[in-house]
């Protein structure tokens, strides 16, 4: 599979392109998880893994869900790193983004704001479902 | 029993201090660790259960060696078989109760982490999760959870600072409850002189990172309380206990004298004599 100018290539590039939103979400909510969980964890004798596993990851679903909405707003939105390498190849490597300018540049603006309005519904239904979820989660755990 | 003999530099308000302290503790024993904040109470028990490293020493629990500064020993906190109580609890939000008991125990036992809640006034709470407990029960919880895995010592920081004085007393006795139920080695750290009375069998008083006095529970503070009468004011008032305040220090004592009625507020003279406190 070569990366320039097909589906594979843009997904890699994206993923690399939006690694820091994910890693800053996740490392904030290690960092605001008490230490003494972690330390209890291992008194009890279970391992780093187990502790990860069992107790860390699960209390960090709040900034688990802020890294993947914003690194799904960022990616829904990509136009520079899409256009570099994949292209605009219709049906393959054209995202909504790449198919709103294409419209612009050929004057279709009924087109242009078909498409903005579809992907401005998109994100936005995305975004309500995982806020909503969330808020869900947060009032559950609330101490 | 458990040999312990270490040494580390903690940071004081004085600046550096050497935590050096030298227990012998017998199997089944409940014992203290007594002193003001920063004498080093916490960092010992954080050398026992292996969190913080000891720069020097020695510690063997039964037959097991758990450090050896010599032999370059240090076995990881997760291959000491202790049970730990965090001052804050540590626990887990995401687990209910009965899940933070089956995931302390080694192999899932679900009868004995039933009898565990029992002992602890938690059943019925099975499927709560910590966020909806009062601040006794996660106290409960804490100590249920730590015991859940049959430690071979257990270690109590302050279990019950961050508790009203009534649940204190409550907690006090469950605490002394699964002791004699349980008989695992107990470590406490208090700065509580009443609580460490009703609780231990024996008491280490800890300034400056050594050891300066210890003994028994009573008469470590008969020793060591300047002998002669003063006042003190009535702060609380719950059954057969008053709560006084005595130099600043909240002190729980027992009103003997069921002649008088004591209020809130009154000012009352303590008289230490030879067959304890009289009240007057």
């Amino acid at each position: 599979m070569t990366l320039p100018f097909s589906f594979g290539g843009i997904l890699v590039a994206s993923l690399i392109f939006n690694l820091p939103f994910m890693v800053n979400s996740i490392q904030a909510g290690f960092e605001n998880l008490p230490q003494s969980l972690r330390e209890a964890s291992y008194t009890l004798g279970k391992s780093r893994w187990q502790t990860l596993r069992k107790v860390l990851l699960p209390n960090i679903k709040p900034a688990l869900l802020t890294g993947i909405c914003l690194t799904f707003a960022h990616t829904i939105g990509e136009f520079g790193v899409i256009l570099m390498i994949g292209g605009n190849i219709p049906g393959k490597t054209r995202v909504a983004s790449i198919a709103v300018y294409d419209q612009v540049e050929a004057l279709n603006f009924d087109k242009a704001n078909q498409y903005a309005l579809l992907l401005f519904l998109f994100s936005f239904i995305i975004l309500l479902v995982i806020y909503s979820v969330n808020k869900e989660y947060m009032k559950w755990r609330k101490v | 029993m458990i040999k312990l003999d270490l040494q580390k530099t903690i940071r004081t308000t004085q600046g550096n201090e050497l935590l050096d302290v030298q227990l012998d503790i017998w199997e089944n024993e409940l014992i203290t660790l007594f002193g003001k904040s920063g004498a080093g109470k916490t960092t010992l028990l954080r050398m026992i259960a292996g969190l913080a490293a000891p720069e020097k020493g020695f510690l063997q629990v039964g037959d097991e060696i758990w450090f050896d500064s010599t032999k370059k020993i240090s076995l990881k906190t997760q291959k000491r078989n202790i049970g730990f109580v965090f001052q804050d609890y540590a626990l887990f939000p995401n687990m209910t109760v009965e899940g933070h008991l089956l995931f302390a125990q080694g192999e899932k036992d679900t009868e004995s982490a039933h009898t565990l809640l029992d002992i602890f006034h938690l059943t019925g709470l099975n499927d709560r999760k910590p966020a909806m407990l009062s601040g006794g029960q996660k106290q409960r919880l804490a100590v249920a959870r730590a015991l859940a895995r049959k430690p071979a010592i257990l270690l109590l920081d302050e279990p019950l600072s961050a508790l009203d004085e009534e649940t204190r007393l409550l907690l006090q006795d469950e605490i002394i409850q699964a002791h004699k139920t349980l008989g695992s080695t107990t470590i406490l750290v208090s700065h509580d002189k009443a609580e460490v009375v009703r609780l231990s069998d024996k008491v280490y008083n800890i300034e400056f990172g050594k050891i300066t006095a210890s003994g028994p529970a009573d008469d470590f503070f008969e020793n060591n309380t300047p002998r002669g009468s003063f006042t003190a004011q009535v702060m609380e008032t719950s059954g057969e206990n008053i709560v006084v305040m005595i130099n600043g220090e909240k002190v729980t004592i027992k009103n003997s004298n069921n002649n008088h009625a004591v209020k809130i507020g009154d000012n009352l003279l303590l008289r230490f004599t030879d067959r304890g406190l009289s009240i007057e």
